[in-house]
Parts: structure tokens; C-alpha cells; sequence
């Protein structure tokens, strides 16, 4: 019987140490796509979308795999899977807020083949981008969701540069929320930056939706103890609960000092096209208390400063009742 | 037609013959691309339902795939092809996994378990099966396969769950007929049939 499937032809590595993947993304450089869960990488592969000659199938490589203790806080493996994160009781206990996170991604067996590598890392979920159309991300010269009657509702209210498309990853507001920083390696070493910076919007980099460059590969997050045992609140807004990606997430970290807020992370997702920290509502909350009163007195300062398209509006009210709620729920 | 063509080889005919005519550019044929240093082999082995299978299997094929031509598994069914619906969900070392979005490589070392595997070999129904037959869980019965290796995958993780959890464990599994209450009296009555 001839073998039909979607899946175009590729050639498949699976190193088993980090150093010969290292070696391969060197060798094959755009011509490689590195996998983990694969779960944003096939829908690409298969529509035509984008192409890889070669994947280099990371899930083999156990050093990448697992959440240890470290002598500030956490490190989790770039391999680890996204359900692993959501019911480690280290997490849970001490970064509530990533767990929530990661257990709010995609469906249960998405979860189940995802990695945290992966899901910060993923592309922009535009449809005219996913479609394969020759947009300013693709690298063409115009944009078909920023129009009266392109499909927007779904993108950006925030940072638009050209490119309006939104961040989709659940993962990333907690990773920020919680000062974690992203360690990168390639054959010529290792560099570690903060999640904050790890995440770029179209006026840095319109091709990419992180710093990462050909021939690196994200190894490890670490979650220092800053915010262990913090007060967390996470939600994410959807069409479906299952399956769709966030209109507007917003995962916060706040450390209460007897009834006052002392510090706090605010960080709203699929408002921008990285995750944007709301630095304006953590200067008013702190050293108010962390009640209805301080929710109201916030008025409308997260959404401040939004440039709405043609169908996002409702993201506007949407991010300010998310921050009111996360101040009113004790 | 031939009479010697079972239904299942008709339906799979016409099945290829509609999508290449349909798609154009969409299939390809994939042809034995010629391997480079390190890369894997083809012909590999594959724990499936209990039983250590040979296959041939391209570096770019999906489980699924594999499943259904080259094994002729054709309990798992291929439905969306990109992680949307769950009718292809098989157990990987006893998790739910959907087989269209993982690679046929990645599961070399691990045990394969679909729709096919789950009764005993006396031949008798799988609780959770059982337990969709009773509750008449089913209604047309094409996202079956897939709600039934779900159902078995939370069960063996979570023996005893409650109706939450167990609609939480099922999530993953798309059902255009909307039975889903009727799968979660199935699971419910499978957790008590099992304990
Ligand atoms: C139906 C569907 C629904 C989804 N819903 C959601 C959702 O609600 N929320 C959400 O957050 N996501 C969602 N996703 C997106 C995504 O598939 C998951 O978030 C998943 O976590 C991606 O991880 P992965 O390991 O499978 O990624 P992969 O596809 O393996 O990788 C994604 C990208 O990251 C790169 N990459 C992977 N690992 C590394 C590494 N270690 N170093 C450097 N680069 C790397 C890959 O090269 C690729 O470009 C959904 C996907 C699907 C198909
Ligand atoms: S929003 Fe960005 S990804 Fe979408 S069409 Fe415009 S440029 Fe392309
Ligand atoms: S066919 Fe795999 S999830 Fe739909
Ligand atoms: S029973 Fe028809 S799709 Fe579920």
C-alpha cells in the first residue's frame, strides 16, 4: 500500500546528550527545527506552512528532563512536560501560579507530550501568518490582520510594531511573574537571561517571538526564591476551556506584609506579542491592601496606553476586570 | 467491484484515492529519502498492545499513521490530524497521548497501547468498555475509540475519580454528537465496575 501521510519528508536525529544536539543545531542551522513536544511544530510542518529538512528530536536527552532544587529556588528542564509541571508538588506548593499556568495549556494530552521548552517558545498563533501568507513576520511587507476586516480579535492591544499578533504562551506571564530566568546554550557556551527579556515583540525582532538564535537551544528555567510560597493568582480567559488559547491570562505574584501588598507581579498574556508585565498596577497596589476597595481604586490604569484594532476591544475591560479580580479573591 | 475487497480495504481506497485527488499539493508520498550520518533508521521495533512488531517506518511518520497503515490498527482513527479532537488518543506508557502528534520514532521505547489492546485475552471487554455499552455512551460512535483509551489512561492514573476529575481526564476528547455525559456515566460506572 503506498504511504500517504501529511507529514512532508525530513530527515529525524535523537541525540541523547546535549552536546551532540548542540552540535547538530550548529551543522543544520535554519535548515533544522528542533522538536520537543512537537505540538506547535506539526501543525506548521504539516500545513506548508514552514519546512525543516531536518528535526532534532530532543525528548531523548534526559539531562533536559525533570525539576530539582537548587540553592536558590528551582530548575525545571526544558524537556520537562507541561502536565509534569502542573502536578509536581514542589510547584505547587511553592510557584502555585506556574502550575495553574501550565494546567490551563491546550487539553490533557497536549499537556502530556508538551514541554516547557516548547510552550515558551512557540510561534504566534495569526491565522493569516499560520496560513502561510507572506506577512511582515514571514517576512513580507504587509500585515492582513491589522485591517477593518482582517480577523483580529484575537491579537493585540499592546506593543503592536508592524506585526499585531499576540503572545500565546500560557506558561510565559507565570515564568515572569516569577523573575525566572531562561538558560540558553550553544556550542560556544551558555548564557542565562531574565524571562522578561527572553520574550520579544516585533519592534525588537519581528521574525522571532524570543531571543533565541540558530543554533541554541534553551536548556533549563530557573525560578529563584524570590517569590516562593508568594500569594498567586491566575486566570485564564478563553473561548472554550479546553483546547484555545488565552484572550487575556494575568499571572500575579504578591507578597503580603501583614494586610498590606509590600511587592507584586502583575503580568498579563495575549495582550501584547510577549507577556507585559503592568508595572503602573504594581506601584499603585503597593502598600494597600489586597482587598475590593484597592481593586476599584484601580479604575482602568492596566489597560492604559492600549491601541484596540477593529475587534478587540472587549480585551480592554477583559484586562482590567482580570487585574480588579486578582486583588478581590483572597 | 471486487468481491475478494473487504469493506475496510474498499473504504481505505477510496479514502487515498478521494484525499489525492482532493488536495493536489496537501499529500505527499513520502519516498525513501536517502539517510545521512546519524539519522535515524528505518526499520525499527515497536511494543504494541503487548506484542514486539518490526515496521519500516519513515523519520517523519506519526504513530498514527503507522497505526493505521502499516499495523492495519484502524481502531485508532485519524479525525482532525493536528491535536484538536482526541480520536486518535492512544496510551504511551500508560498516559493518553494523540497519535497524530507524535512521532513514530519517539515511542521505540515505550509501550504503545490503542483502542485494540485493552480487552483481556479471553477476549473479554475492557470495564471501561463494558461500561460504555452499558450507558450507551456512544451515540454514531467515531470518537469512541478514542473516549474509551482516555477513560482507561485516567482510571489507571486516577482509580477512583470524581465526576470533575473524570470530565477533566475526558477533556481532551472531542464528541460531535455532544454524548459526553453519556462517556462520563460510562467512566463513573467503569471506576465502579474496576474497584
Ligand atoms: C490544538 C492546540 C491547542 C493549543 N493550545 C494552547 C494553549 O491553550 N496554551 C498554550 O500555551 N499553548 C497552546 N498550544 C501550543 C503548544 O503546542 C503548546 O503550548 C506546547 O507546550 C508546545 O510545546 P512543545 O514542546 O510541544 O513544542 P514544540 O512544537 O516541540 O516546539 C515549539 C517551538 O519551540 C522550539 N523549541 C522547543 N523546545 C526547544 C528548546 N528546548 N530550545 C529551543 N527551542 C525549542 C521548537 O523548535 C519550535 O519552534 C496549543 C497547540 C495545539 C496544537
Ligand atoms: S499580525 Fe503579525 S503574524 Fe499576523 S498577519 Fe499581521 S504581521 Fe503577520
Ligand atoms: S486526529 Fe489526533 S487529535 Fe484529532
Ligand atoms: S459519538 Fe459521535 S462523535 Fe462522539
Amino acid at each position: 500500500m503506498p504511504s500517504h501521510d501529511v507529514m512532508p519528508d525530513m530527515e529525524l536525529y535523537q541525540p541523547v546528550q546535549v552536546e551532540d544536539a548542540l552540535a547538530l543545531a550548529a551543522r543544520l542551522g535554519e535548515r533544522g527545527w528542533l522538536l520537543g513536544g512537537g505540538q506547535d511544530t506539526y501543525g506548521w510542518l504539516k500545513d506548508r506552512a514552514k519546512r525543516a529538512e531536518a528535526l532534532i528530536d530532543l525528548n531523548g536527552i534526559a539531562a533536559l528532563r525533570g525539576i530539582s532544587e537548587t540553592a536558590d529556588g528551582i530548575e525545571i528542564g526544558a524537556l520537562t512536560s507541561l502536565t509534569e509541571i502542573a502536578t509536581s508538588p514542589l510547584i505547587n506548593q511553592r510557584y502555585g501560579v506556574l502550575a495553574a499556568a501550565a494546567g490551563r495549556v491546550a487539553s490533557p494530552q497536549i499537556r502530556n507530550a508538551g514541554t516547557l521548552g516548547g510552550n515558551v517558545s512557540q510561534d504566534v498563533r495569526c491565522w493569516y501568518y499560520r496560513r502561510g501568507l507572506d506577512c511582515y513576520r514571514a517576512g513580507g511587507n504587509l500585515c492582513y490582520a491589522d485591517t477593518p476586516e482582517g480577523m483580529n480579535r484575537e491579537h493585540a492591544i499592546f506593543g503592536q510594531s508592524r506585526c499585531v499578533a499576540a503572545s500565546p504562551s500560557d506558561t510565559a506571564p507565570a515564568l515572569v511573574a516569577l523573575d525566572a530566568s531562561m538558560v540558553i546554550r550553544s556550542e560556544n557556551g551558555e548564557r542565562v537571561m531574565p524571562a522578561a527579556d527572553y520574550f520579544v515583540g516585533p519592534a525588537i525582532d519581528i521574525r522571532n517571538t524570543t531571543a533565541l538564535r540558530t543554533g541554541e537551544i534553551l536548556t533549563a528555567v530557573r525560578i529563584p526564591s524570590t517569590w516562593a510560597n508568594a500569594s498567586f493568582y491566575f486566570e485564564k480567559v478563553a473561548d472554550r476551556n479546553v483546547w484555545d488559547f488565552a484572550l487575556v491570562s494575568i499571572a500575579v505574584a504578591m507578597k503580603l506584609n501583614g494586610d498590606t501588598i509590600s511587592d507584586s507581579r502583575f503580568v498579563a498574556g495575549a495582550v501584547e506579542c510577549k507577556p507585559r508585565r503592568l508595572l503602573d498596577v504594581e506601584a499603585a497596589v503597593r502598600g494597600k491592601p489586597r482587598d475590593a476597595a484597592t481593586a476599584q481604586s484601580l479604575g482602568d490604569l492596566a489597560s492604559r496606553g492600549a491601541r484596540t484594532l477593529a475587534h478587540n476591544q472587549y480585551k480592554v475591560p477583559l484586562l482590567n476586570n482580570l487585574v480588579r479580580r486578582a486583588l478581590h479573591i483572597a | 467491484m471486487n468481491p475478494q475487497l473487504t469493506r475496510r480495504h474498499f473504504i481505505k481506497g477510496v479514502i487515498f484515492s478521494a484525499s489525492a485527488a482532493a488536495s493536489g499539493a496537501g499529500y505527499y508520498i513520502a519516498s525513501a529519502a536517502s539517510r545521512s550520518p546519524g539519522a535515524v533508521e528505518r526499520l525499527i521495533s515497536l511494543n504494541v498492545n503487548g506484542r514486539v512488531r518490526r515496521v519500516d517506518v519513515l523519520p517523519q511518520e506519526t504513530l498514527a499513521h503507522t497505526l493505521r497503515y502499516r499495523l492495519n490498527l484502524t481502531g485508532t482513527k485519524l479525525a482532525c490530524n493536528r491535536g484538536e479532537c482526541g480520536a486518535c488518543t492512544v496510551m504511551l506508557d500508560d498516559i493518553a497521548n494523540y497519535s497524530c502528534s507524535v512521532l513514530t520514532h519517539q515511542v521505540k521505547d515505550r509501550a504503545v497501547i490503542t483502542v485494540e489492546g485493552l480487552r483481556a485475552e479471553d477476549g473479554t471487554l475492557h470495564p471501561v468498555q463494558q461500561a460504555f455499552i452499558e450507558e450507551l455512551s456512544p451515540q454514531c460512535g467515531f470518537c469512541t475509540p478514542g473516549q474509551v483509551v482516555a477513560a482507561a489512561a485516567l482510571l489507571r492514573a486516577n482509580p477512583n475519580p470524581t465526576r470533575e476529575e473524570a470530565r477533566q481526564g475526558l477533556s481532551g476528547n472531542l464528541c460531535r454528537c455532544g454524548a459526553y455525559d453519556h462517556y462520563l456515566n460510562g467512566v463513573m460506572r467503569a471506576a465502579e465496575l474496576m474497584a
